[in-house]
C-alpha cells in the first residue's frame, strides 16, 4: 500500500518536473523551429508545426551578413575574462568575510547585493563619460571591467555562502603548520571550494554572456559581443522573426552547450545551502 | 653618419610617407535593419571602388536602442559615430540643439533642388540641411480589391472616411476571421499614436494651441477617437490594441484585412508572392479626409547625418553623397530592379518612366506631397511634425497618451476617460518642462 502510494507520488512528481521544464524550455524550442521556417511560415496564423516550409536559407542569410566569429570570440573573452577577474577579486574578499567577518560584514555583504537593485540605466551617462575619458569605449577590457562589477556581488555572495561550511579548523591547522596567507588561499581554501569556484564561475560565464543592456551601449563595432549581433536582426518593420530566431539560436547554442555539459554542477551551486 | 644608417633612415622616411599617402579613414555608420540599408551594406563594393582610402563599419541596431545610443553619444560627445541614421522627428530637435552637421556644403552633383520639397522640409532648420534623405514614406489606404469587388463596392483613389467606414463595414465577416480593416493599437508614439496623431489632423484637431495648451479636450480630438474606437471595435481584429506594424503586416499579408492603412513602404511587402497570398489582390488609395483640407497620412524619412561629436566629417559628407544621390538610384536599379529603389526622396525618379511602371510608385508620390510638417494641421500650431510634434519631451508624452489610447481601444476605458486623463497628463508635463507658465 505504502509502496502504491510512493510509486504514484512519483509518477506525478515526474510528470509535474517534464511539464514545468518543458514549459520553460518551450519557447526556446520555438525559436530553434522558427529559425528553420521561411518567414512566412514562421508568422503562420494558427502557428505551423509540421507542415511548415524548412529551410536553411536563415541561417545563410544571417552568416553572409555579419562578422559572426568576431561577436563569437568577443563574447568568449568578455564572458570569461570579467568571470576570472572577478573571481581574482572575490575570492579573497569571500574569505575575510566568511573566516574573519568584522562588525559590520553582514551589512557589507547587504550593501553589496544593493547595488544590484538599482536599474542600470540610472548609471549609464555618468559611465559613459568615463569610459570616455579613458578611452574604453568600444573596447573589450572596458566590458570586463564593467561586467566584473556588474557580478561582482553574486560571486561574493555564492563564494561566501560555500566558504562558510568549509570548517575553520583546517585553515587554522594549515596556518599551525606554518602555511602564509597566500598558500592558505591558494592551496588549501580553493581545492577545496572547487566545486563551488567551479559553478559560481559557470553562472557567471552565462550571466555575462547574455548581458544586453551595457554590451550594447558601450560598443559600436570592435568589441561588440553576440548580444549585439542579436539587436541587429531586429527590424521595425518587414518580416525579421524566422531571421532573429536564427540569430538568436546562432548566439546561444555555445553557452546551451556548455550549460548541457556542466549542468551537475551548476544545480550544486544554485541550490548549495537552499536545504539544511 | 654611416652610409648604411643613412640610407635605412631615408627608407624609413619613405615608408612612413606612403604610409601617410595611403592611410585609411574608417568611419562608423549606425543604421537600423530594413531591407534598403540592407540592400545598401551589399553594394559597397561601389562605394569602395570609388572612395579606396575610406573603409565603413556598420552598426545595425533596433530603432529605439539606435536612438538611445546615437542620444548618449552626441550628448557626451563620444564620437564613436560618423554617420547616423535619423528619423523626422529628431532631425529639427537636434539640428537646433547643434548636435548635427551642416549638410550645405554637399557637391553640386548632389542637386539638392532635387529633393522632394516635403522631405527635404522636414530636415531643414533655419535654412540649413541637417540630413540627407536615404528613403522617404508617407501612408495610405491598401486594401483588398476582391473583397471590395465582391462587396460591390468601388474605392476612390482620395477616400473619406465615411467611404472607409462603408467599405470597413461590407467586407467584415466575422465568422471566416476576415476583418474589414485593420490599423495600429499597440501604445507608443511611433506606433499607435503616429497613425491616431495624423488621422487626428484630418478630423482637425491638433495636439497644442499656439500658446502650447493641450487640446484633448476638443471636440476635433472626441470625434477622432469616437470614430477610430467604432471602427476598430465593430470591424477590427480581436486584440488590435496588440497590434503595431509587423502584427497588421502579418494579419494582411494572412487575407485577414479588407484594408489597411499604415506606412507606404509596406506596398511592397503586401504585393510580394514569396510572403503575401494576396500579393494580386492589392489596390492603394491616398490616407482618407473629412473633407477639411488635411488628410490622414504621415510623413516619415529614414535619413543619413553627421554628429557634430565625428572626427571623420569629410569621409562622413563623402559616404553621405555617395549614398542618396542620384547615381546610388541608377546602382540599385541596375542591380537589383527599380522597384527596389529606395522611394521617396528625389523628384527625378518619379519623373523616370521605368520608375513609373512600379504599380505603387505615383500613390507614394501623391501621399508624400499631400503631407505638409511645417503646416500639419487644418488649426494653426506652434510646432513642426504631422505625426509627431517636433519636441524632446514627444517620446514621453506620445507614449503615455499612446499607453490611454490602446486601453481605451482595449475596452478598459471610455473614450471620454481616456481624452480626460490624456489632457491632464500632458497638461502637467507640458507644465513641468516650461512650456506653459
Amino acid at each position: 500500500m505504502a509502496r502504491a502510494h510512493s510509486t504514484r507520488r512519483k509518477v506525478v512528481t515526474t510528470i509535474a518536473a517534464w511539464g514545468v521544464a518543458l514549459t520553460i524550455f518551450f519557447p526556446v524550442l520555438w525559436m530553434i523551429l522558427t529559425s528553420f521556417k521561411t518567414e512566412a511560415s514562421a508568422v503562420a496564423m494558427p502557428p505551423q508545426f509540421l507542415s511548415a516550409d524548412w529551410t536553411l536559407e536563415n541561417y545563410a542569410t544571417v552568416w553572409a551578413r555579419s562578422d559572426y566569429p568576431r561577436f563569437f570570440w568577443n563574447s568568449v573573452v568578455i564572458a570569461v575574462g570579467s568571470t576570472l577577474l572577478g573571481l581574482a577579486v572575490a575570492i579573497p574578499a569571500a574569505w575575510a568575510m566568511a573566516f574573519v567577518p568584522g562588525r559590520r560584514t553582514r551589512d557589507l555583504l547587504m550593501w553589496m547585493l544593493s547595488t544590484k537593485m538599482m536599474p542600470a540605466v540610472a548609471v549609464m551617462i555618468p559611465l559613459y563619460l568615463l569610459f570616455l575619458r579613458f578611452g574604453l569605449l568600444d573596447t573589450r577590457i572596458g566590458l570586463v571591467l564593467v561586467l566584473m562589477l556588474m557580478n561582482l556581488p553574486i560571486i561574493v555572495w555564492m563564494l561566501y555562502t560555500y566558504f562558510k561550511e568549509i570548517p575553520g579548523e583546517i585553515l587554522e591547522a594549515a596556518r599551525m603548520d606554518g602555511a602564509s596567507l597566500w598558500n592558505e588561499i591558494v592551496y588549501v581554501l580553493t581545492p577545496m571550494a572547487l566545486p563551488g569556484i567551479a559553478s559560481t564561475m559557470l553562472l557567471n560565464i552565462i550571466l555575462a554572456w547574455n548581458e544586453a543592456f551595457w554590451t550594447i551601449v558601450l560598443t559600436t563595432t570592435k568589441a561588440a559581443p553576440l548580444s549585439a549581433f542579436i539587436a541587429s536582426f531586429s527590424a521595425p518593420q518587414g518580416l525579421f522573426y524566422a531571421k532573429l530566431s536564427a540569430a538568436s539560436a546562432m548566439a546561444i547554442l555555445p553557452i546551451l552547450i556548455m550549460g548541457w555539459f556542466s549542468q551537475k554542477q551548476l544545480v550544486r551551486g544554485l541550490t548549495f545551502g537552499a536545504v539544511k | 653618419m654611416t652610409r648604411t644608417l643613412r640610407a635605412l633612415l631615408g627608407a624609413c622616411a619613405v615608408g612612413a610617407l606612403s604610409t601617410a599617402a595611403m592611410a585609411e579613414t574608417t568611419i562608423t555608420v549606425a543604421t537600423v535593419n530594413n531591407g534598403d540599408m540592407v540592400r545598401m551594406q551589399g553594394l559597397m563594393d561601389d562605394f569602395y571602388a570609388k572612395h579606396p582610402d575610406i573603409k565603413v563599419e556598420w552598426v545595425t541596431l533596433e530603432e529605439n536602442v539606435l536612438r538611445q545610443n546615437v542620444t548618449t553619444d552626441i550628448a557626451t560627445g563620444g564620437g564613436q559615430y560618423d554617420v547616423i541614421t535619423i528619423g523626422t522627428y529628431e532631425v529639427p530637435i537636434w539640428g537646433r540643439q547643434g548636435w548635427l552637421v551642416s549638410l550645405n556644403d554637399l557637391p553640386a552633383e548632389y542637386d539638392v533642388d532635387d529633393l522632394l520639397p516635403a522631405i527635404r522640409g522636414g530636415l531643414t532648420v533655419d535654412g540649413n540641411l541637417y540630413a540627407a534623405p536615404f528613403y522617404g514614406e508617407s501612408s495610405m489606404v491598401m486594401y483588398r480589391t476582391d473583397l471590395m469587388e465582391a462587396a460591390g463596392l468601388t474605392m476612390p483613389d482620395a477616400p473619406t472616411w465615411a467611404d472607409i467606414e462603408k467599405a470597413a463595414a461590407a467586407m467584415t465577416d466575422k465568422s471566416k476571421e476576415q476583418y474589414g480593416i485593420c490599423l495600429r493599437g499597440k501604445a507608443g508614439w511611433g506606433e499607435n499614436m503616429a497613425f491616431l496623431t495624423a488621422m487626428s489632423n484630418s478630423f482637425g484637431a491638433r495636439w497644442f494651441d499656439e500658446n502650447w495648451m493641450p487640446q484633448f479636450d476638443q471636440p476635433e480630438w472626441k470625434a477622432t477617437l469616437d470614430f477610430y474606437l467604432n471602427l476598430m471595435n465593430n470591424y477590427g481584429p480581436p486584440g488590435a490594441s496588440n497590434n503595431g506594424f509587423n502584427e497588421n503586416l502579418t494579419l494582411f499579408q494572412q487575407g485577414k484585412c479588407g484594408m489597411w492603412i499604415d506606412a507606404t513602404v509596406a506596398a511592397s511587402f503586401v504585393t510580394n508572392p514569396n510572403d503575401s497570398s494576396v500579393a494580386d489582390k492589392v489596390g492603394f488609395a491616398l490616407a482618407p479626409d473629412n473633407g477639411l483640407g488635411k488628410r490622414a497620412n504621415w510623413l516619415w524619412a529614414w535619413s543619413l547625418a553627421i554628429p557634430s561629436s565625428s572626427d571623420a566629417q569629410d569621409a562622413a559628407k563623402t559616404f553621405i553623397n555617395w549614398a542618396t544621390n542620384k547615381d546610388y538610384l541608377a546602382l540599385v536599379a541596375s542591380k537589383e530592379g527599380w522597384a527596389n529603389v529606395p522611394p521617396g526622396t528625389r523628384t527625378s525618379l518619379y519623373e523616370n518612366p521605368e520608375y513609373a511602371k512600379v504599380p505603387f510608385a505615383k500613390m507614394t508620390l501623391d501621399s508624400i506631397n499631400a503631407a505638409d510638417p511645417n503646416n500639419p494641421t487644418v488649426k494653426p500650431v506652434p510646432y513642426v511634425g504631422v505625426q509627431f510634434v517636433a519636441i524632446p519631451e514627444f517620446q514621453g508624452i506620445g507614449t503615455t497618451v499612446g499607453e490611454i489610447f490602446s486601453a481605451a481601444l482595449a475596452g478598459q476605458k471610455t473614450a471620454d476617460q481616456a481624452l480626460a486623463e490624456a489632457q491632464a497628463a500632458v497638461l502637467e508635463e507640458m507644465k513641468a518642462s516650461g512650456y506653459i507658465q
